[in-house]
């Protein structure tokens, strides 16, 4: 059975170039990038490459880019790493409620120690107010931290407004851009961000690598303590081929940046419209037109997502659910809650996330199979009252 | 946003093609149950005859395992007696689905309650309710 994978935002097939790169360095690359011999000295190459082309994708310079092992540790170590810096300045920190786990945990864990964080509410349509925003500064404000891009509904937030009030009132500015880099366009100078988080796996590069951009001049306190590398933001030996596969997929990402985010709009636009062509009373989570183009969340009513995900996966469709029953914790998505998405649509959310190998074959491939799968489960459930000959009975 | 709960095949085929499912029309008793943990919710209907349950059948709002536990339970209680129907526990359910995953069990009291809810309604307008399981009726898990 062919596979149809629509969960780009969870993670994405590392690139064949991608995996070359970092083959190569396996097979010729052994020197520790710290060692000063000569086979250090190559690796050493081989890494400040990879931080060139990271620095590259969102205008920033080498010099300013910290790897991790991750997107989650990127956004611990802006986060927490900005609290401890500052803590001489303030204690307040403000960011959103929608924001990932990463930061959301974060915080929580900031606030425990002392620390107090406003979570700014989302708008119906998922979007951060900066006005609400700048009402909630106070002289104790020492990080704001908003996302670029939300995961699960692909909200693209107003970025660059929240720089200016963030450097108007001097308070270094995070934002976690996981989700954009590679989708839409990505400049630390003119979102006007202080420290950006970015990961591998989200670009068709490797997972378990991640950096974190930190404008020169901004200080971070380290998760962890060791040796030199990264400036001693991040002590440890480099993973050396995990980077170079990163720099790698982000010079792929951007290099075909604008007609591949056109054709995945195109595609996600045909799969919303084919579902609501056939499918009736499907509600859009998430601002229409402030979109990442490959991502669209839909509620579909009186059914819960589990199911339907189940129901795809017997055609080879991988997508994703904000439904809690999916993900084992006992509310469901945190996100859609925020956003005043009822509990029972919440429930019947389905993410569907487009990437480089889908086609248009797929999509239609993909409508045709939800079509009898929601009509199954509607007609199991206890909320499902038919409506009225001609929109769903007579369909099939 | 993550993985999939990994599910016998049992279950799988008791979702995929769930048995009985629906509406009775006149029904002898209906149970209708939430489950506060995740706001699922399970309809389930019988038809009595001779103290027994002659028909079951269930409509459920719920994930995956809740319906293939809709559909087991509905199963199991097909021809039996109503003290032996009542007495059918959510593990019972499950384990005749080869197990659920543990973050799931909790899907499995659906089954159990909207049964045990459908049984006290039908005695309570048979006007012989047995005191012991009045209780059961509105009693969420
Ligand atoms: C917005 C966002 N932030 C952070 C992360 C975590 O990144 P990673 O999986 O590299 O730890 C993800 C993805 O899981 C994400 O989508
Ligand atoms: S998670 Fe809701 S019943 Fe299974």
């Amino acid at each position: 059975m062919k596979t149809i994978y629509l969960d780009h935002n969870a993670t994405t097939p590392l690139r064949a170039e991608v995996l070359a790169a970092m083959t190569e360095i396996y097979e010729n690359i052994s020197g520790n990038p710290s060692s000063v011999h000569f086979l250090g000295r190559t690796a050493r190459k081989r890494l400040e490459a990879g931080r060139e082309r990271v620095a590259e994708a969102v205008g920033a310079r080498p010099e300013e880019i910290v790897f991790t092992g991750g997107g989650t540790e990127a956004d611990n170590l802006a986060v927490q790493g900005i609290a401890y810096a500052y803590r001489s300045k303030g204690d307040h920190i403000i960011t959103s409620a929608i924001e990932h786990p990463a930061v959301l945990a974060a915080c929580r864990f900031l606030e425990k120690e002392g620390f107090s964080v406003t979570y700014l509410p989302v708008s119906r349509e998922g979007l951060v107010d900066p006005g609400e925003l700048e009402e909630a500064i106070r002289p104790a404000t020492i990080l704001i931290s908003v996302m670029t891009a939300n995961n699960e509904t692909g909200v693209i937030q107003p970025i660059t407004e929240i720089g200016r009030i963030a450097r108007d009132r001097k308070i270094p500015f995070h934002t976690d851009a996981i989700q954009g880099l590679g989708k839409i366009p990505l400049s630390v100078e003119e979102m006007g961000v202080d420290l950006m988080s970015l990961s591998g796996h989200k670009v068709y590069g490797p997972q378990g690598v991640g950096a974190l951009y930190i404008r020169k001049g901004v200080r971070v306190r380290p998760l962890t303590y060791g040796g030199h590398h990264e400036r001693g933001k991040r002590p440890g030996t480099e993973n050396l081929a995990g980077i170079v596969g990163f720099g790698a997929a982000c010079r792929l990402a951007v290099e075909n940046l604008e007609s591949e985010s056109d054709r995945l709009r195109l595609l996600r636009d045909q799969l919303c419209s084919g579902i609501s062509e056939r499918i009736p009373r499907v509600k859009l989570n998430g601002a229409p037109g402030l979109r990442l183009p490959n991502t669209v969340n839909l509620s579909f009513e009186y059914v819960e997502g589990e199911g339907i995900l189940l129901g795809l996966e017997e055609q080879g469709i991988a997508a994703a659910t904000g439904s809690a029953c999916t993900s084992g914790e006992l509310a469901p998505s945190h996100v859609l809650s925020a956003m005043g998405v009822e509990a029972a649509l919440a429930q019947g959310s389905v993410r569907f996330s487009l990437g480089r190998e889908n086609t248009l074959e797929d999509i239609l491939f993909t409508v045709d199979a939800l079509v009898p799968v929601v009509k199954r489960l509607r007609e199991m459930s206890p909320f499902f009252e038919p409506e009225p000959a001609e929109s769903q009975g007579d369909k099939r | 946003m993550s993985g999939q709960t990994d599910y016998s095949e049992k279950v799988m085929d008791h979702f995929h093609h769930p048995r009985n499912v629906g509406k009775i029309e006149n029904p002898d008793g209906v149970g209708t149950v939430g489950n506060p943990v995740c706001g699922d919710v399970m309809k389930l209907y019988i038809k009595v005859a001779d103290d027994r349950i002659a028909d079951a059948r269930f409509q459920t709002f719920g994930c995956g395992a809740a319906i293939a536990t809709s559909s087991m339970v509905t199963e199991l209680a097909k021809g039996k007696t109503l003290d032996e129907a009542i007495a059918i526990s959510n593990k019972e359910v499950a384990s005749a689905l080869d197990g659920l995953p543990p973050a799931k069990m909790h899907c499995s009291m659906l089954g159990e309650e909207a049964l045990k809810a459908a049984i006290d309604d039908y005695r309570k307008k048979q006007g012989s309710a047995a005191g012991k399981s009045e209780e059961a009726g509105g009693r969420e898990g």
